[in-house]
């Protein structure tokens, strides 16, 4: 039979990098750098509260919103750990993931033909999510001279009269950079001039080791412009759960909640409950994990660098974004030589974004004697 | 806890100048810190931790946890007689505990009959100690923060975005 795909699926730019993965998926005795979740299990604390959750019987769905009690937790971390204040019935969605919310987010905003500004190197759910819902992704390539940070100027140049929102993502995947607050107000400059939506995923916030983190909400006069995300999966290791959420302004929510409650009902109940879990009693868990990659981090830039793959610092996350230029190879001939040569497993540039040439993304969240292995074996190839 | 000792502390053979590149700090005040420590007494020593059970072919070995009451003596009260006890070589730890008894003593030997031995012959026989419980240990789960079992295989994918 001839099965018909829908012309905007089809349209999605086919991975070429599909195949790679597949490679590596299939191959035994990798060491793999290739990671996009902590090698941390989610802590025990967290682990134990859904374990008991099942013992009790906690099986049925949930509001669609998410359960109250996480809702007020998160608004209880918003505003004690960034003075936002959110109200947890009206400007609060649970959803699966922040990859869930992304997707909620253009479909409840945008008209076929509207437009939104997203940068590159970025996380690859950010074009397509754009492209299903019927908007048109502009993409501003971000420069390593600029510390891969999107500048006001490029926010100007990419404006069009259709732009609706702009997506960001810091500290980013893959490329380590974040803002401080000084860089956050000179694009709010900009983007209230321009009268945009801020779709902002903050998933990695607490792993930013060099300044504290600023959600762009917290921002005079930004939190009605703003729709803030963030998760449970990177800062708790907690991927498997499938917990995210999403924050902002009550009709925005409420679209986002309409779409949710017909193609989710509501995310997974003892996902939920871990979260809260993870809200309440997990400070410690995270402040111990951080401190690790913030360790990693450093010797993984250090090493690279020794090994003529210039690598700047990466303020966040626990990806580098070293450049491979010098090699000659692309970035995907890069990842399939080290692959086969040296069965060290990496995600080569162009995964994020056709320009991304010449870069390869490394994840850190791999123990200390893997990434020391790693980095020796890297050196190997490169003799 | 100083970084250098959180990360000897879980890994005594990371060298110096990887503790540099991980902190951010020089290689020689890295040194300098660490010598530091070893002569003030906080790092005490380097060692590895092994997993007994995984021994084939090893001398058997029994563990026991021992409840000693003891009298305090004048002036020194529980030093002197914790001296006493700890320089024993089949002692691996000695502790000063609050509760139904004073001391807890970790004592190694051969089998059960050295080591009934010594607490017959060697502890009780001490004249400050009025009183032993002996508890022979039966199975190690966990010592001193690592759990002993073999580490479970990564459960990620080996690649993902
Ligand atoms: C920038 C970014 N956003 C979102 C996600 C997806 O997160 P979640 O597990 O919350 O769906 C990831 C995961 O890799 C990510 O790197």
């Amino acid at each position: 039979m001839k099965y018909q795909i829908s012309q905007k699926v089809e349209n999605l730019a086919p991975s070429g990098i599909r195949a790679f993965f597949d490679l590596v998926l299939g191959m035994k005795d990798v060491i793999s750098l290739g990671v996009g979740e902590p090698d941390f299990m989610s802590p025990w604390h967290i682990r134990e509260e859904a374990i008991h959750s099942l013992e009790q019987g906690f099986t049925s769905y949930t509001s669609n919103k998410g359960m109250p009690e996480l809702r007020k937790e998160i608004c209880r971390h918003m505003s004690h750990r960034f003075g936002v204040k959110y109200d947890f019935d009206e400007e609060t969605l649970i959803t699966v993931g922040v990859s869930e919310a992304l997707d909620l987010v253009v479909r409840a905003i945008l008209n076929p033909g509207d437009a939104v500004i997203i940068h590159q190197p970025c996380y690859v759910s950010y074009g397509p999510v754009v492209e299903l819902a019927g908007g048109d992704p502009i993409v501003i390539q971000t420069r390593v001279e600029d510390g891969f940070k999107v500048t006001p100027e490029q926010i100007e140049k990419a404006y069009t009269k259709k732009t609706r929102a702009i997506m960001l993502n810091y500290p980013c995947n893959p490329t380590g950079a974040s803002y401080t607050k000084a860089e956050l107000n000179a694009l709010c400059k900009v983007i209230k001039k321009l009268d945009l939506l801020v779709i902002s995923d903050e998933v990695y916030d607490e792993l930013t080791y060099d300044f504290d983190h600023t959600p762009i909400s917290a921002l005079p006069g930004m939190k009605e412009r703003v729709i803030y995300m963030n998760g449970f999966s990177k800062s708790y290791a907690m991927t498997g759960f499938r917990i995210g959420w999403a924050c902002g302004p009550k009709p925005i929510i409420d679209a986002m909640t309409k779409i949710h409650q017909y193609t989710m009902l509501c995310a997974s109940i003892t996902g939920q409950i871990a979260a809260c879990e993870a809200l309440k009693n997990g400070t410690k868990s995270v402040q111990e994990m951080k401190r690790e990659y913030n360790r990693r981090r450093r010797f993984v830039v250090s090493g690279l660098n020794d090994l003529g793959l210039t690598c700047h610092m990466p303020q966040g996350a626990f990806y580098v974004f070293p450049s491979i230029k010098n090699t000659g190879m692309s970035s995907m001939d890069f990842a399939q030589n080290l692959l086969k040569e040296q069965k060290v497993a990496l995600v080569p540039g162009v995964a994020f974004g056709h320009d991304c040439e010449g870069y390869v993304r490394i994840s850190y969240a791999s123990s200390y004697d893997n990434l020391k292995e790693a980095l020796t074996r890297i050196g190997e190839f490169l003799k | 806890m100083d970084e250098i000792l959180e990360i000897l502390s879980n890994n005594a053979r990371v060298t110096p100048a990887e503790i540099a590149k991980m902190t951010g700090k020089s290689e020689s005040s890295v040194k300098s810190a660490i010598k530091k420590y070893e002569n003030n007494g906080t790092i005490l020593a380097y060692k590895t931790v092994i997993d007994q059970d995984q021994l084939k072919g090893a001398r058997p070995c029994v563990r026991a946890l021992i409840e000693v009451s003891v009298s305090p003596q004048k002036k020194v009260g529980f030093e002197a007689v914790a001296e006493r006890i700890y320089s024993f070589p089949e002692v691996v730890s000695c502790y000063l505990v609050s509760g139904a008894y004073d001391l807890l003593v970790v004592v190694e030997g051969e089998n059960l009959q050295t080591v009934s031995n010594f607490v017959a012959t060697k502890l009780s026989s001490l004249d400050q100690v009025r009183g032993t419980a002996t508890h022979f240990l039966l199975k190690k789960y966990k010592e001193d923060g690592h759990i002993l079992k073999k580490k479970d295989d990564d459960k990620r994918l080996n690649i993902s975005y």
